[in-house]
């Protein structure tokens, strides 16, 4: 790893002042900047430590209803916080399929939106990237690729986005909360993650310098408490990043859909809400043929970008079985196996 | 060419203060194997991905690999060398030697340290909560099913 200078701020103002200068990156968790700087795929000069800056720590309740999580709350602090798991359950259970128990204890909620894509060839800095090296090319058109994109690419990159977390709270409307040199403002999750288009390099909305210092779920997003649930297909049981995954969320009032969120994980370089699915579920009978036209809608616009076909029709199958899973009802108490596609649910054929 | 700049780290590591003049880009598991000599805590992939550096910061585990020994500064480090108290092994450490839980016993430290946390956490209700919260711990030698009877045992042993 290049040796950097190592500065702890104080105030999220002095951060900012600190990180104001090119090379400069912030420090929060750190497992996975620090993997990249050890790889050399990141190498900044200046490191911000903002983790002794308590006011990102908290938790709170907005007037609106809405809540608030600052952006150090660690991942599992949060998924283990009761009141939180109750009333945004396919939030925790996100959380708690991501990474181990270790990483979880150090991974912030800031920096879970920050991580990198595990495209192999963005670690490999011997292969060409134009996420890692604009204009040097893409390693993964026609290598190895099974686990790429199918929704958004582009001839530029086919990387996907890692985060389970962020794919329950796109679908809830989540908004980040952004401090600069300018002062705060608000970008949904929807758009802070941007696509790859000619410019791969440029995967977030956030300026040069800009701090994450919290995300916002709208108080509607407890309204689907009752029926919400993260499921993710994986190589192996556990430890592993998402093949694809899906949080789905109803709200089902006699049988009729009168809410509906769906998003997609693993199959784009971003959390990917898929809007059109929602739109074809709302007012349609809560049944397995409204979910499979959902699950249809979702894909619609997806293709492969290398040896990864497989991935639309699993996609098409972990969206109906995730919807099946969100009618049946949120668990009384998380899944020993969080997010397994494994567990037994109540009507779910084995083969949805 | 580059000046080599060291900064000063206060560590406190199973109990007792040390103070280092460190690079800020060495990792606490450098630190604890290479400045210290506290070696039972081992460096498998450096990556984050296999477990065998866990260590705890004030109570809860971590992976050393990641965690800058800066970061730690000011925190209450225990390491596998910090377990054992007065000569008797802890707990965890005598359910794996009864239960067989190693082969080779590199993985071994960061097993250990994992199961403890694992039990206080309350994750260690079923063996299939075990193998889930320990799922960030890999064994090469798949010695696994004597590892999750090893932290039922001790969870038992905890909870009586």
């Amino acid at each position: 790893m290049r040796d950097f200078d190592f500065i702890r701020p104080a105030t999220i103002s002095d951060a900012i002042a600190a990180a104001a200068g090119p090379g400069s990156a912030y420090l929060a968790g750190g497992t996975n900047l620090l993997d990249l700087m050890k790889g050399g795929i990141t190498s900044p000069e200046r490191i911000v430590d903002i983790t002794r800056l308590p006011e990102l720590n908290r938790i709170e309740t907005l007037d609106d209803g809405g809540l608030r999580i600052g952006a150090l709350v660690r991942n599992a602090d949060l998924a283990h916080d009761p009141a939180f798991a109750k009333a945004y359950p396919a939030v925790a259970e996100a959380l708690l399929s991501g990474a181990s128990a270790q990483l979880r204890n150090a991974a912030t909620v800031g920096g879970n939106l920050l991580q990198r894509t595990r495209c192999s060839y963005f670690y490999d800095t011997a292969s060409a990237c134009n996420r890692r090296e604009p204009g040097s090319g893409c390693s993964a058109l026609g290598g190895e690729n099974r686990l790429h994109a199918i929704l958004g690419w582009s001839d530029a990159c086919i990387a996907t986005h890692p985060s389970d977390f962020c794919v329950p709270l796109v679908a809830l409307d989540t908004v980040v909360e952004i401090e600069g040199k300018e002062g705060r403002r608000h970008v949904t999750l929807e758009e802070f993650h941007r696509l790859p288009g000619d410019t791969p390099q440029r995967e977030t909305m956030l300026e040069p310098g800009e701090l994450i210092v919290a995300v916002r779920l709208p108080a509607e997003a407890a309204s689907f408490a009752a029926h919400a649930r993260y499921l993710k297909v994986r190589e192996r049981t556990s430890y592993a990043f998402a093949v694809v995954s899906a949080a789905a969320a109803l709200v089902v009032d006699r049988g009729k859909i009168r809410g509906a969120r769906l998003a997609l994980g693993g199959v784009a370089a971003k959390p990917w809400r898929a809007r059109s699915a929602e739109a074809a579920l709302l007012g349609a009978d809560a049944d397995e043929a409204s979910f499979v036209r959902a699950a249809d809608a979702a894909l619609a616009d997806a293709s492969p970008s290398g040896d990864n076909a497989f991935k639309i029709e699993l996609a098409r199958r972990i969206v109906v079985r995730a919807l099946m899973a969100a009618k049946a009802g949120t668990p009384e108490r998380m899944p020993a196996l969080p997010a397994s596609p494994f567990s037994s649910i109540p009507g779910v054929r084995h083969d949805a | 060419m580059t000046s080599k700049t060291t900064i000063p780290v206060h560590l406190d590591i199973n109990g007792q203060r040390h103070t280092l003049e460190l690079e800020p880009r060495v990792t606490l598991l450098d630190a604890l194997r290479d400045r210290l000599g506290l070696t039972g805590t081992k460096k498998g992939c450096d990556h984050g991905q296999c477990g065998a550096c866990t260590v705890h910061v004030d109570g809860e585990r971590v992976l050393a690999c990641l965690t800058l020994a800066a970061q730690a500064a000011g925190r209450t480090i225990t390491t596998i060398e910090g377990l054992a108290r007065e000569g008797e092994l802890h707990p965890v450490q005598a359910a794996f030697l009864e239960q067989d839980a190693f082969q080779c016993g590199y993985c071994t430290p960061g097993q250990i340290m994992s199961a403890v946390a694992c039990i206080r956490e309350g994750h260690a209700g079923s063996d299939e909560e075990i193998r889930e919260y320990m799922a960030g711990n890999l064994c090469r030698c798949g010695a696994y099913p004597h590892i999750v009877a090893a932290v039922r045992q001790a969870a038992l042993e905890a909870a009586s």
